[in-house]
């Protein structure tokens, strides 16, 4: 431990120089390397913005087009004119449905967060490990049952089947619990309760302030999750009027559908929201994903 | 996983009850019972939404699948109690089996080259780059889709007819592949639409882990003389061990569960994976029985028969990296 110590304080004033030094120089290959990964990263994105601005026939053409044309807002419209889909409702159904998740599960979470980090209570350890272990279990294998009891309580084919489900989740309590414990120091809550705070005020006043940070990027995961959510939904809304978008998705190309401009400017509409806002936010997803990799 | 749990526990023993302010006495005793109740319920208080959800939502639904599944249950009416007759099915039943094939062997073909090409690009990742942002936000941007707006899309790439891979390939003199006709081919093109998304995400992972190992495990390895190449096979693996561990068990978890890819990819969006059900996953046959057979008794026997093979599947490759990684210390 000593001779460590040693060699941090020798090394101390190139530290501070540069956060990343020691690190090695990256090599023109590296760049290279990472070039192309991120090419193949970016490629069936961009691509999909190409097909969804082409004619069928320009699709079928040999070579395969690689560049955009001009009939993105031709194949938007005959999108929107396809009854079946109903993409406009399924837009504004994931609209709804990823929001009002996002916003409770920020409230929820770092409530329950909040809790496990800074308050005494009897069970805490045994209950916390009870979350950590719901984590690993395949929720999905419920879905018989869990249709059975929508089919049961009248829920089949309404918006509250997808969303109550989601609307507190393990991941973002054991999320916020990791942040809160290391964010608040207990003199804080100490000094709030002296002052005759309850302990929701605390929670509001004190606590939730300092989590925002966490409970952005949480946002934003759940955000991310519940747009993209599939398999539950699909089973939940599918026969109903109530779509979702990646339900709406599934409409447009069951069969053997050969509108490949069509069907795409629908992918690429469902997708363009998250593309937006991973541009904006992207350095706190990273962030954040990054961060909870080091904790679990 | 390991869990911080300790240091909060310790803590908080030693935290002594919160002084008051002075009132009258009444007064004090009512704010007190108050204040009291509130510092000893209010916290199940705040975590029983999650209990409340989970158990209804989440454990409820686990546990009735197994009370379904020894039953003859049709989507409408009653259900008869049958016993194992569901599970004896099962093991007879040839298509059950061909979905456990292809489950097994697309994980197997998806999962060993995103851990390993993720390993690698978190390795370039973590060196001193220019826009360092830029190619993070790069290999994540996958991420950010949803899977079946991708699949639609790969459903294109891979097409017989004009899709971009036959293309490229017809450039080598190579003939137009049928991929969704084929075991070795849709299971090839399915991978690496499960690859595409989440190799990047776990990459970050990676980085996050080898940016918390010591610098000067580093530094002293050099001054000893060890190559680039035996650092990182001798520090930067064993440091990795328990984030290998917990890529590998998460992995496997969502990846034996493997459904939309192969649904959305699919011309025609069936959920027998193809005519000859050459990619039908194990959760495809689950809900072909459950919603398109309306067999509910069956379509649960199949869900707990995919959870345990998950369950051995998670065990397994637990034992296997953690003998990997302990050979290469």
């Amino acid at each position: 431990m000593t001779s460590v110590n040693q060699s941090v304080i020798r090394r101390a004033p190139r530290r501070r120089r540069s956060r990343l030094g020691g690190l090695r120089q990256a090599s023109p290959l590296t760049y290279f390397a990472l070039i192309v990964a991120t090419a193949l990263s970016v490629f069936p994105i961009y691509w999909m913005f190409v097909v969804a601005s082409r004619t069928n026939d320009a699709i079928r053409a040999t070579p395969p087009p690689l560049l955009p044309g001009g009939h993105f807002f031709d194949n938007v419209s005959r999108l929107l004119d396809n009854e079946n889909a109903m993409f406009l409702v399924g837009l504004a159904n994931s609209a709804i449905v990823a929001s009002v998740v996002t916003v409770s599960q920020v409230f929820f979470c770092s409530l329950a967060g909040f809790a496990f980090a800074k308050l005494r209570f009897r069970g805490k350890n045994a209950l916390l490990l009870f979350i950590i272990a719901t984590m690993a279990v395949p929720v999905q294998l419920g879905i018989i049952p869990l249709y059975m009891l929508m089919v049961e309580i009248g829920w089949l084919n309404e918006l509250q089947s997808v969303i109550v489900p989601f609307l507190v989740s393990g991941f973002g309590v054991f999320m916020m619990r990791q942040y809160a414990s290391q964010a608040i120091s207990d003199e804080l809550i100490e000094a709030a309760r002296v002052d005759g705070c309850s302990t929701f005020r605390i929670y509001w006043n004190v606590v939730l302030p300092v989590l925002r940070p966490a409970a952005a990027v949480l946002g934003l995961l759940q955000f991310m999750a519940m747009w993209n959510e599939f398999i539950w939904p699909f089973a939940a809304l599918s026969r109903g009027d109530q779509p979702t978008v990646q339900v709406s998705l599934r409409r447009l190309s069951e069969g053997f559908f050969t509108d490949f401009s069509l069907v795409f400017a629908g992918v690429a509409l469902s997708v363009l929201p998250l593309v937006v806002v991973f541009i904006v936010f992207g350095r706190q997803i990273i962030g954040g994903i990054m961060e909870g990799a080091v904790k679990a | 996983m390991k869990v911080e749990l300790d240091n909060s526990i310790v803590g908080q023993g030693g935290a002594s009850p919160p002084p008051r302010t002075q009132h009258t006495a009444s007064e004090r005793q009512g704010r007190n019972r108050l204040a009291n109740w509130d510092i000893k319920y209010s916290p199940y208080l705040y975590i029983a939404p999650f209990f409340i959800l989970f158990l209804a939502f989440g454990l409820f639904p686990i546990c009735y699948t197994f009370w379904v599944s020894l039953q003859d249950r049709p989507i409408l009416g009653q259900g008869e109690f049958i016993g194992l007759d569901n599970y004896v099915d099962l093991l007879q039943d040839e298509n059950f089996w061909n979905a456990v094939y292809n489950t097994v062997g697309i994980f197997i073909i998806s999962t060993v080259p995103q851990l390993l090409t993720a390993l690698f690009l978190a390795h370039l990742l973590n060196r001193q780059l220019r826009a360092r942002t830029l190619f993070r936000m790069g290999v994540l941007i996958p991420y950010v889709t949803s899977v079946a707006a991708v699949a639609i899309v790969f459903n294109l790439i891979y097409a017989r007819d004009y899709g971009l891979v036959n293309w490229v390939l017809g450039a080598f003199g190579v003939d137009p592949i049928d991929w969704q006709a084929h075991k070795w081919s849709s299971w090839i093109a399915i991978s690496t639409i499960v690859d595409w998304r989440w190799t990047g995400y776990n990459a970050l992972i990676y980085l996050a882990a080898m940016q918390a190992i010591p610098r000067d495990l580093y530094e002293s390895a050099s001054l000893d003389g060890a190559s680039q190449w035996r650092q990182f096979w001798s520090i930067t693996i064993p440091m990795l061990r328990p984030t290998i561990i917990f890529t590998v068990i998460i992995s496997t978890i969502g990846g034996l569960q493997l459904f939309t890819e192969p649904v959305m990819f699919a011309s025609g969006g069936g959920l027998s994976g193809g005519t000859q059900r050459q990619f039908q996953t194990v959760a495809m046959y689950m809900y072909e029985q459950a919603f398109y057979r309306f067999d509910l008794g069956y379509g649960s026997a199949v869900a707990w028969a995919l959870f345990l093979l998950i369950l051995v599947a998670g065990v397994l490759n637990f034992l296997i990296v953690r003998r990997i990684s302990d050979s290469s210390r």
